[in-house]
């Protein structure tokens, strides 16, 4: 059976010294990435001006475990939605409207459904914002141009065998251009 | 794909000009950047005007009471109601194109949603004003939500399709909200990190949440785009459905119909695109956007209207069948007075204006005339305002005739219809200034690109 594990909902640790390369390609940045895990460096990441679909894959990435988020979040809110129109007008407050039962609960599909979808959807929102360390502003921005067309592989100073020299090295080799150390 | 077969296929570039992935950024956020040019103000004093005077109308309203309008007994909602079904169903086409489109992977959607999911949050939040203004006393609006009170146990009626709205339509402004905003924060960190002032730098840095393209973050976000879709798309299908619920949970002849739920959606989608297309024409041509708003995009919306037209104009068709079918005196006196009736003039403007416009489309050259394109997309706006008319004026004639009366609007109910058109359009003109109207994150994802990195 399919269950969820702690790193689906990968986070990250901000760094602020490292060593980044620019690439121009979304291939070039997907064979980076896959050559930089192969190499065994840690806590890396790809900066990028869109999704590049096979990034996630070559960078070792599980799939994000957000779905578990919606799904168990969307049965509180179901259930939440139900029952509190239910007390209210089973118990708390009720109305004999021409006979019909306290308990019409067809009438409560809609608010239901309405509660559901609500609870799911912003709570879904919230990991994403929670996971993805936003809000953050003041952020270190690498390159102007990565959120233009530019891909950035980014090597942090607390990566597994990081050194200066041979990280920029290996990113050179790797084909970027344009290699810079943040201090 | 060598281009014979592409030919062969019909399929057309989504990003036509020979744009490189810079280009699209320079492109889309030329207008975001530049001093706004002086047709953007003269559209946006106008707009901000009808707005200011309709804040007057509303001051002046809630001062006096609803009576100047011209609501009366049997027509107890009037033009309100018909206001904020109009727009709620303009605003469903955003969600359409957003997240049903994107299930299907309709990759067409890239350059048009953005700008109708704005449109959606607009649309959806000046139909909850129309509502709040007509209670008539608006600093009560709260009292439609459930909250602890100290007023003993007394809750709100959750039985009733009011209250049905009130919640189908928190949530869905929620969503589409939470939704729209997501999309663009990768577009705004871009606006950021290409802004010349501190000043700039400083506000779109707020507005993007420091984003700034880390994988990590972007998997997360893929996955609650497609969560957001998934939940979106019965959602859109479900607000509609609310929304006819006010008028088919009633007894009244002509509402009291189980087709209801499928005919608004129908409806809702066809002004929707109507209104996209309305909104899409002006853009690319006062933006220079006509190489991302292509006419393949345009032509597809103008499909999707033609489709739902036909619809429509089945779901017309099949209410006057069962009047007649059912052997109901009133339902079938309701049809012939809806058609007939003092309000006759209403139906064939309805009917000609939905049913026959549309199918100009049928023709490839037609359906890519922009001129064509937009005088249709407004017909239909209008035959769908009035379609909306047509139901609420049901109410002037049910069972006894001893309480029929016409409705005759006032001249405040036009200012106020006048005035929700300034509102959504106040709005609109300023997210065109101040955010990328077009997902360029999105766009680039489906452009081709030269070393097997297409998606």
């Amino acid at each position: 059976m399919y269950t969820p594990k702690k790193e689906q909902f990968h986070t990250f640790e901000e760094t602020e010294h490292g060593v980044f390369g620019l690439f121009d390609t979304p291939a070039q940045i997907i064979d980076a990435a896959q050559k930089t895990k192969d190499k065994g460096y840690t806590n890396f990441d790809c900066f990028t001006p869109y999704p590049v679909h096979g990034l996630d894959d070559a960078m070792g990435l599980p799939r994000s475990g957000l779905p578990w988020v919606t799904f168990f979040m969307g049965i509180f809110g179901c259930t939440v939605g139900f029952s509190m129109q239910y007390l209210t007008h089973k118990y708390d407050w009720p109305i004999n409207i021409s006979g019909k039962s306290f308990n019409a609960w067809f009438a409560y599909i809609p608010i239901t459904f309405e509660f559901t979808v609500f609870m799911a959807g912003l709570s879904t929102a919230a990991a994403l914002f929670f996971l993805a360390k936003l809000p953050r502003t003041g952020r270190k921005v690498l390159h102007p141009d990565i959120t233009t067309d530019k891909f950035a592989l980014w090597i942090p100073s607390n990566s597994a065998n990081y050194s200066e020299g041979s990280v920029t090295d290996f990113i050179k080799g790797l084909g970027s251009k344009h290699v810079e150390t943040v201090k | 794909m060598p281009n014979a077969i592409k030919e062969a296929l019909d399929i057309q570039p989504l990003v036509t000009g020979g744009k490189s992935v810079r280009d699209v950024t320079e492109d889309i956020l030329k207008p975001v950047e530049a001093f706004p040019t002086s047709l953007w103000w003269k559209a946006f004093l106008l707009a901000l005007t009808i707005t200011v005077i309709d804040l007057g109308i509303i001051g002046y309203l809630v001062y006096e009471g609803l009576y100047i309008l011209g609501i009366n007994n049997p027509v107890g909602w009037g033009f309100f109601i018909v206001n904020f079904v109009f727009w709620i169903g303009i605003g469903h086409a955003g969600t359409l194109i957003s997240a049903v489109l994107y299930l299907f992977r309709q990759e067409w959607r890239t350059g048009i949603n953005r700008a109708a999911e704005a449109m959606t949050i607009f649309a959806v939040l000046t139909a909850a004003s129309t509502l709040i203004i007509h209670i008539g006393r608006p600093w009560m609006g709260f009292w439609l939500f459930p909250y602890p009170n100290e007023r003993g146990p007394l809750w709100v009626n959750f039985r009733s399709p009011l209250i049905w709205d009130t919640f189908a339509v928190s949530t869905y402004l929620s969503i589409s909200l939470v939704f729209w905003y997501i999309g663009l924060i990768p577009d705004i960190a871009a606006v950021r990190d290409r802004a010349t002032t501190p000043l700039r730098r400083k506000v779109y840095d707020i507005l993007s949440f420091g984003w700034v393209g880390s994988n990590k973050a972007w998997s997360h976000l893929e996955t609650v785009a497609m969560i957001l879709a998934a939940l979106s798309t019965p959602l859109v299908l479900s607000v509609h459905t609310i929304v006819s619920f006010d008028f088919a949970v009633s007894i009244v002849p002509g509402w009291h119909t189980t087709i209801f739920p499928p005919y608004f959606v129908a409806g809702a989608i066809f002004s929707g695109f109507a209104m996209v297309v309305t909104l899409m024409v002006i853009a690319r041509e006062v933006f220079q956007l006509k190489d991302y708003i292509t006419m393949k995009h345009l032509e597809n919306m103008n499909k999707v209207i033609m489709v739902t037209g036909l619809i429509v104009g089945l779901a017309y068709s099949t209410e006057f069948f069962m009047a007649w079918y059912s052997g109901n005196e009133y339902e079938g006196f309701t049809f012939v007075n809806r058609a007939f009736g003092p309000y006759g003039w209403a139906y064939f403007i309805m009917f000609s204006c939905n049913v026959f416009a549309p199918q100009v489309f049928w023709s490839k050259k037609l359906r890519n005339s922009i001129p064509v394109m937009f005088i249709v997309s407004i017909i239909v706006n209008i035959g769908m305002w009035f379609e909306r008319f047509v139901i609420v004026m049901t109410l002037h004639a049910d069972f006894l005739p001893s309480s029929w009366d016409k409705y005759i609007p006032t001249v405040y109910d036009f200012m106020m219809l006048l005035g929700t058109f300034g509102i959504f359009f106040t709005m609109f003109l300023l997210f065109c200034r101040l955010l990328p109207v077009i997902a360029i994150a999105e766009v680039k994802t489906v452009m081709p690109h030269k070393d097997g990195g297409h998606h």
